[in-house]
C-alpha cells in the first residue's frame, strides 16, 4: 500500500441553508479533521446562505484552525450583477479562488485559481492551458473515469494539485430555468427562497419509484449520494492529492471521520454511515460506467 | 446587418435540402464519436464532406465543421485528425468545444476560422473573450439559457459574433454542463456526442401503458392514445412530493420566430437551427420556413405571407408539435 498523502477538502455547501445551520457547519469544521474548506456560492446569485460580511469572519476562523480556505464562485454566470460579484470575489482572495467559469479564469488574468469541476477539462492539452493561466490545482468533472483522471495525473504540469469529488449528491447539471420553484409552482423571478425547505434537495422519483435525480435550484444532482470511500486506494494509486466531501445536513461529520481513517490508511475500519438520503450510493463513474451505478 | 441562416446536415441529401430551401450556411460532422450527434447512420466520411463543400460552394453558401466533444486522452488523435480533414477540405469554420482542440486548430491552421460550439457552455462576455484572446475564436453559439435581454447586453460587450438557436427540439440544460445522460447510461454529450443514446432505450407494453425506459429507469409512462415521444431523460415524467410531471421540461421545441426583429435588432449575427439527425424532408421544410421568416424580416419576402403562418407551419414540424420561446422569454425560467 502506497503512503503518499492524500488531503481532505469540504467542498461548497450547494444548497440553502439557513444562516445559523451554516454558522454551525464552519464552526464545527474548524475542528474538524480536513486540511481544505471550500466556502462561497456556486448554485444560485440570489441565494445567501451568508451575508457578504460573514464570509470573511468565517474563512479567518478556518484559516486560524490551520485550514486552506478557497471561495468558489458561480457556475453559471449570465447576468452583468454575477461577474460582478464573481470579480468582486476573485480581487478580495488573494488568488484563493476557485472558477467555475472560463469568466473567473478570464478575469484571473494570470493570478492563481483552482479550476473548479464545472470548467470542461478532459485532456491533457486543455489541462496544461489552463495551468498555463494560473490553475494550481484542478477538480476533475464528475463523469471523467478514473482511469482518464490517471493518464491526466501522470502528465499534469509541475506543482498541479488533482481533487476528486469523493462523497456526495453529484452536481450533474445546471440551467437557467429553478426547478425548485418549478416544482412548487412558483416562478422563478418569486421564487420565495423555497429551495432552503430542502437542505439536501428534493429527490426526484422515476414513477415506479426509483429515487433517481435531486432538484437543488437550478441545479439537477444525483439522488444517489456518490461515496468513493471503498475507493481511496485506487485514487492515490491514480495520483488524486485531494479527495472532495461535499456538504450534506446529516450525519457529515461521521463521513470526514471515515475518509480521514481511509486516507491516513491507520487501520482503522473506515466505514460510512448507512446512506441518510434515498437512493443509497453510487460510483460508476469512476469506473467509466453509468455514474448511478454501484459496486461498493 | 442581416441574420445568417445556419441549417443543419446530418447526411450529404440533408446538407443539399438545406443550401437548395436558402441556408446560409450549414454545419456538419465527420463519423465517429467527435461530435454531438453521434447516431448511427449519420454524419460525414471524408468523401461526403468533400460533395458537400463543394455543392454548398456552387451556391454560395458556406459549410461549417463540428467537432463538439470534449475528446480524452484517447479519442484526441482521432479528434485532430477531424480539424486536420475539415482544413484540408476547405470548410468554412471549425465549430469547437474544447480549449485544447482550439489550442492544436488555431496553431496548425490559423487561416481556418474557429466558432466556439454552443456545447462551449460560454453564456457572458468575459468567457467568451477568453476564447477570443487566446483562440481568435470569431463567433460564439449561445447555450439556450439566456434571456433576450442578455443577449442583447452580451453582444454589447464582445467583439465576437454571436449566434443563437431559433428553431428545433430544446436543451433545458446548459449545453455542456449536462452530464444527466452519462449519469444514466454512461454515454454524454461531452464525452461520446450522445444524450439519452438509442442503444440505452427500452420500451415495453404493460398492463399500465405503454413505457420507455433508459438503461433500465423508467422515463416515461403513456396511457392508451397518449402520444409517445422519444425518451430524452430531461423530458421525462417523474414524481416530486406528490406530483407526477414533466419536472424538468415538457417535449416541446424551441421556435424564436416571434424574436426574431428583435434577435435581429440586438445585433445577433446568426441563427441555428437545431437537428442533424433530422431527415432531409424535414430540414428542407424547415430551411425554406425559416428562410421566408428572415426575408420577411427584412423586407425582403417575395412570397407574402406572415410570421404567424410561418410558425403555425413549423409548430407542424416541431417535437410535441408545440412551441415554446424558452429562455428568451424571462417567464418560461
Amino acid at each position: 500500500m502506497s503512503t503518499r498523502t492524500m488531503k481532505l477538502a469540504v467542498g461548497p455547501i450547494l444548497y440553502l441553508w439557513e444562516r445559523s445551520a451554516a454558522l454551525d457547519f464552519y464552526a464545527a469544521l474548524c475542528d474538524a479533521p480536513v486540511d481544505i474548506v471550500y466556502v462561497g456560492e456556486v448554485v444560485c446569485s440570489k441565494r445567501r446562505v451568508l451575508q457578504k460580511e460573514d464570509w470573511p469572519m468565517v474563512a479567518q476562523a478556518l484559516v486560524d484552525a490551520g485550514k486552506e480556505v478557497v471561495f468558489s464562485t458561480l457556475a453559471l454566470i449570465e447576468a452583468e450583477s454575477e461577474l460582478a460579484t464573481m470579480a468582486r470575489i476573485v480581487d478580495n482572495a488573494d488568488g484563493r479562488i476557485e472558477a467555475n467559469d472560463m469568466a473567473a479564469v478570464q478575469y484571473c488574468d494570470g493570478r492563481p485559481f483552482v479550476a473548479g469541476p464545472h470548467l470542461n477539462i478532459y485532456n491533457e492539452p486543455t489541462l496544461a492551458l489552463v495551468a498555463a493561466r494560473g490553475a494550481r490545482r484542478w477538480v476533475a468533472p464528475v463523469e471523467l473515469p478514473l482511469a482518464t483522471i490517471a493518464t491526466l495525473g501522470a502528465t499534469r504540469p509541475p506543482g498541479l494539485e488533482v481533487e476528486v469529488f469523493a462523497y456526495g449528491r453529484l452536481p450533474l447539471a445546471f440551467s437557467a430555468r429553478c426547478f425548485t420553484a418549478r416544482s412548487q409552482n412558483l416562478a422563478k423571478d418569486d421564487c420565495g427562497f423555497i429551495c432552503g425547505d430542502y437542505p439536501d434537495g428534493i429527490t426526484l422519483y422515476s414513477r415506479d419509484d426509483q429515487p433517481f435525480l435531486a432538484l437543488n435550484g437550478i441545479q439537477t444532482q444525483s439522488a444517489a449520494v456518490q461515496n468513493l470511500l471503498p475507493q481511496v486506494e485506487a485514487l492515490r494509486a491514480a495520483g488524486v492529492d485531494i479527495l472532495r466531501l461535499s456538504p450534506h445536513s446529516r450525519d457529515f461529520a461521521a463521513v470526514i471521520g471515515a475518509f480521514r481513517a481511509a486516507v491516513d490508511a491507520t487501520g482503522e475500519a473506515a466505514r460510512c454511515p448507512e446512506p441518510s438520503l434515498p437512493g443509497g450510493y453510487c460510483d460508476g463513474y469512476v469506473r467509466g460506467e453509468a455514474g448511478i451505478g454501484h459496486a461498493g | 446587418m442581416s441574420l445568417e441562416l445556419v441549417c443543419p446536415a446530418g447526411t450529404l441529401p440533408a446538407l443539399r435540402a438545406a443550401v437548395d430551401n436558402g441556408a446560409d450556411a450549414v454545419y456538419i460532422g465527420f463519423r465517429g464519436a467527435t461530435n454531438a450527434r453521434n447516431f448511427p447512420g449519420l454524419n460525414f466520411s471524408e468523401s461526403e464532406a468533400a460533395t458537400g463543400i463543394a455543392h454548398a460552394h456552387e451556391r454560395g453558401a458556406r459549410v461549417f465543421v463540428a467537432l463538439n466533444v470534449y475528446p480524452s486522452p484517447a479519442t484526441w488523435d482521432a479528434a485532430t485528425a477531424v480539424i486536420d480533414s475539415a482544413a484540408r477540405l476547405g470548410a468554412d469554420a471549425l465549430i469547437l468545444a474544447d480549449p485544447g482542440l482550439m489550442r492544436y486548430a488555431a496553431d496548425r491552421h490559423p487561416g481556418l476560422r474557429l466558432h466556439l460550439s454552443v456545447q462551449g457552455s460560454a453564456t457572458n462576455w468575459r468567457a467568451i473573450e477568453f476564447y477570443r484572446h487566446e483562440f481568435g475564436v470569431r463567433r460564439a453559439v449561445l447555450p439556450r439559457v439566456l434571456s433576450l435581454t442578455q443577449v442583447t447586453r452580451l453582444i454589447e460587450r464582445t467583439a465576437v459574433e454571436i449566434e443563437v438557436f431559433g428553431f428545433g427540439s430544446l436543451c433545458v440544460m446548459v449545453e455542456g454542463r449536462c452530464a444527466l445522460s452519462s449519469y444514466a447510461t454512461g454515454h454524454s454529450p461531452n464525452t461520446q456526442g450522445v444524450c439519452s443514446p438509442a442503444h440505452a432505450v427500452r420500451w415495453e407494453e404493460t398492463t399500465d401503458g405503454r413505457q420507455s425506459r433508459l438503461n433500465g429507469i423508467l422515463i416515461d409512462r403513456y396511457a392508451p392514445g397518449e402520444a409517445a415521444g422519444y425518451p430524452t431523460l430531461c423530458k421525462g415524467r417523474f414524481r416530486v412530493n406528490d406530483a407526477v410531471f414533466h419536472a424538468l421540461e415538457e417535449p416541446t421545441s424551441l421556435n424564436a420566430l416571434d424574436m426574431l426583429p428583435a434577435l435581429m435588432a440586438g445585433g445577433v449575427r446568426a441563427i441555428k437551427v437545431e437537428g442533424r439527425q433530422r431527415s432531409p424532408a424535414y430540414v428542407a421544410q424547415v430551411t425554406s420556413l425559416l428562410r421566408r421568416a428572415l426575408d420577411l424580416c427584412a423586407g425582403a419576402d417575395a412570397g407574402g405571407g406572415n410570421i404567424g403562418a410561418l410558425t403555425e407551419a413549423l409548430d407542424e414540424l416541431a417535437e410535441g408539435r408545440t412551441h415554446t420561446l424558452g429562455a428568451y422569454h424571462r417567464p418560461w425560467q
